[in-house]
């Protein structure tokens, strides 16, 4: 795990080494044990390393035997012991022991086509000299980044978008689309980026630069069987043990390292059953790391030590009490570099730093099995808005949606009417695609109450929704509401915001690499195969998960309902210890310097959290979403960092 | 009367939920819920204005779209719910 930078195009070659150089260092926290670059005529690369696997001998950017190609890797391919046995008997010779040097050689041997053998979380650029073409890839789930930009003429890209701030020439601009696609969605849509003309690979893409411009393809795709199909039943006994072998797997290839591997333990079913499973793989027994809250709502430190116990690891746990989030939201935001609605991936960056501070440098996670396996309440509430839209006039039928979202007090308060209101029950089309979401979207799209007039004029005639559905595979009409749910998920929420924002920027912000074992696409082929009832089985969520794991855990942990990770939003930065770098992001100075928003509104928001005991949905998701988009635009609208060293 | 309660029901609408933006199109008969005015939190505040504004007590069974979703629908709840309390309370002054 690590951050590379690089071009291709015409840099000056006295001129190029130093950038490379800067553009690294600008992402050294992701690999603070090495840098190095390397400069060809018409393109270079750049390297900081986090050195995990071939400690002593996986130096980047590494060249191939015979030194016609050169790649900068991010990442790891977990199945490169299998790999470079199989290179190995076709007569291929090794100098290093790493998975770097496996890339170089199925390159060699595949061409672009590479990719297909991987299992792994990857982001690599590789120069092939004789074909003078820079060649791109990036893992099946959206887990490692890698964003890109032209400059005048000039191809630039990197694991971050602060290293593209040092090319000369270059100056960071709010997307507005983007914003606007963040104020509905909660993420860009890819490959669009917060910043204007900075793009990123999709996932499970592939690019080929050359002189004739960019190609990106698909090599992978997420994909389910047709509606009809998917509902034929299955031995749900054989499915769990098939399950199980495969999560087994999928967590011991995640074990491979040349260093300690720890795991996140939150306490809930995903990341219990990945330490479950990783304790007894773990030699001299497993390190787990908790987040804590002194906020009884948000809070599962029962559950993290009943797991600890149960599983003997050696627990560590951060606390975030008043005032934590505020201290580090800037930090935060500087390492999302995406304006955010949530505040959630604050208490992530905090035990990323724990981690750090432990000594250990690479976690599994739980992340990917909601996705996966249907745990979300959206999946429940597709579920039942469909039931509710089947007999529209049923008094009895909201009741359901009070066993969703338990955790919303606000919610659970209301009449059935109300909560067949909230949900859109018979408002929304069936056969309209983006279903499933509409309610979140609404309720989303509502902060941009607080847009600026001018904003709003310049954004007028866009749909953030609209070109989401546009976006959607010709396949998916035909797929189970459930599985076009998860594909919602799965294909844009989880890159777009779980995996980046509160993934690999909040874990990269301290060096630290996170492996995610239910996101093995061996796995996640499996799962989609599954009929939807073995996910959902009534408002049972993760049900064959549950199946194929259930002697891993104790029953009160085994039979938690889902509970979403959350941490408090607004309330975290106003009232008493209102921090100066908030009252001045959000004083009206500021919001009018910045342009996005009004600057009424949002004095009369900042009044209304401050006075108010409990805040809604929207007004958190305003205030968050606006402070974090000042934040954004005051670390890096503008910058221009490196046009004086390229003078 | 109904106007009466209409101007300050919509004032405290703009003021709490819009947070004082006059450019919407707050119509008599928009939806609060499906136009993003109001959400799940609001509708408790919605109550809560309403119990303290005009004196009245609402049971659970009052709080519903029905009474509650639009500027119409509230003003003439409020109106029906204070012409019964009244003749109760002129009842009991009088006894």
């Amino acid at each position: 795990m690590c951050g590379f930078v690089g071009y291709l195009g015409d840099v000056e070659p006295a001129a190029a080494e130093k950038l490379l150089r800067r553009m690294t260092d600008s992402i050294a926290h992701r690999g603070p044990d090495e840098q190095g670059v390397y400069v060809s005529p018409g393109a270079g690369l750049g390297h900081a390393r986090l050195s995990v696997v071939g400690l002593g001998d996986g130096q980047q950017p590494m060249a191939s035997a015979s030194g016609d190609l050169h790649i900068a890797f991010n990442g790891e391919i977990f199945n490169y012991v299998e790999l470079r046995d199989e290179l190995k008997a076709r007569g291929r010779r090794f100098r290093t022991g790493s998975d770097t040097e496996v890339i170089l050689h199925l390159y060699e041997e595949m061409g672009p086509d590479c990719v297909d053998v991987m299992n792994g979380d990857f982001a690599f650029a590789i120069w092939d000299g004789p074909r003078q073409r820079m060649f791109f890839a990036r893992d099946r789930m959206g887990v490692r980044p890698l964003f890109y930009t032209e400059v005048r003429g000039t191809l630039y890209f990197a694991s971050e978008v602060k290293a593209l701030l040092q090319v000369p020439g270059f100056a960071a601009e709010l997307d507005e689309i983007a914003l606007d696609q963040i104020f509905t969605l909660w993420a860009p849509i890819a490959p669009r980026t917060a910043f204007k003309n900075v793009y990123e690979l999709e996932p499970a893409h592939i690019m080929i630069a050359d002189k004739g411009g960019l190609a990106t393809r698909p090599y992978w795709r997420l994909d389910f069987p047709d509606a009809e199909a998917s509902r034929e039943p299955r031995d749900e006994v054989r499915a769990a043990e098939e399950l199980r072998a495969l999560l087994t797997d999928a967590t011991r290839i995640r074990m491979r390292a040349d260093v300690t591997v720890g795991s996140y333990l939150s306490g809930g079913l995903d990341s219990s059953i990945v330490s479950a499973l990783a304790a007894p793989m773990a030699a001299g027994g497993l390190r787990t790391f908790s987040v804590t809250f002194d906020s009884a709502e948000h809070d599962e430190s029962e559950f993290q030590e009943e797991m600890a116990l149960a599983i003997g690891s050696h627990h560590s746990a951060v606390n975030v009490g008043p005032g934590d989030i505020a201290s580090v939201f800037p930090k935060v935001i500087d390492a999302t570099e995406r304006p955010v609605i949530r505040t959630a991936p604050a208490p992530l960056y905090q035990l990323s730093g724990l981690v750090r501070a432990r000594g250990i440098k690479v976690v599994l996670t739980g992340e990917g099995a909601d996705e996966v396996f249907a745990g979300y309440d959206i999946f429940k509430e597709t579920l039942v808005r469909r039931f509710c839209d089947r007999q529209p006039g049923s008094t009895g039928r909201p009741h359901l949606f009070r066993k969703l979202y338990p955790y919303l007090p606000g919610l659970q308060k209301q009449s059935a009417a109300y909560l067949a209101a909230f949900f859109g029950a018979g408002k929304d089309s069936l056969d309209d695609p983006l279903y499933s979401h509409r309610p979140r979207m609404r309720n989303t799209a509502a902060a941009k109450l607080f847009f600026s007039a001018d904003l709003r004029a310049r954004l007028a005639p866009y749909d953030a929704a609209a070109e989401l559905a546009a976006s959607l595979p010709e396949r998916f009409s035909r797929w189970h509401p459930l599985h076009q749910a998860q594909y919602l998920e799965s294909r844009y929420l989880l890159p777009g915001y779980i995996l980046s924002s509160q993934g690999d920027r909040m874990a990269m912000a301290h060096g630290i690499e996170g492996r995610f074992p239910f996101l093995d696409h061996r796995l996640v082929e499996f799962a989609s195969r599954l009929p939807p009832s073995m996910k959902l089985k009534g408002l049972v969520e993760k049900h064959i998960l549950r199946e194929a794991t259930k002697d891993l855990l104790p029953a009160s942990i085994g039979r938690r309902v889902k509970q979403p990770y959350r941490a408090p939003d607004s309330q975290s930065f106003v009232g008493a210890g209102e921090q100066e770098w908030m009252r001045e992001a959000m004083s009206p100075e500021a919001i009018a310097d910045s342009g996005f928003f009004d600057v009424s509104t949002v004095r009369k928001l900042t009044e209304k959290c401050r006075h108010q005991a409990v805040t809604g949905f929207r007004d958190n998701a305003a205030f968050v979403g606006i402070l974090s988009t000042q934040l954004w635009n005051r670390s890096f609208a503008g910058k221009r960092a490196g046009a004086t060293e390229a003078a | 009367m109904t106007q009466q309660i209409k101007d300050t029901v919509k004032a405290f609408i703009i003021e709490n939920f819009l947070f004082g933006d006059t450019s919407y199109a707050l119509d008599d008969d928009v939806s609060l819920i499906e136009s993003g005015v109001v959400d799940s939190t609001g509708v408790l505040e919605l109550v809560t204005f309403i119990e303290d504004q005009f004196g009245l007590e609402m049971a659970d069974s009052d709080i519903v779209p029905a009474n509650l979703d639009s500027l119409a629908c509230i003003a003439a709840f409020i109106e029906t719910k204070t012409a019964k309390v009244q003749p109760a309370e002129q009842a009991a002054g009088a006894a």
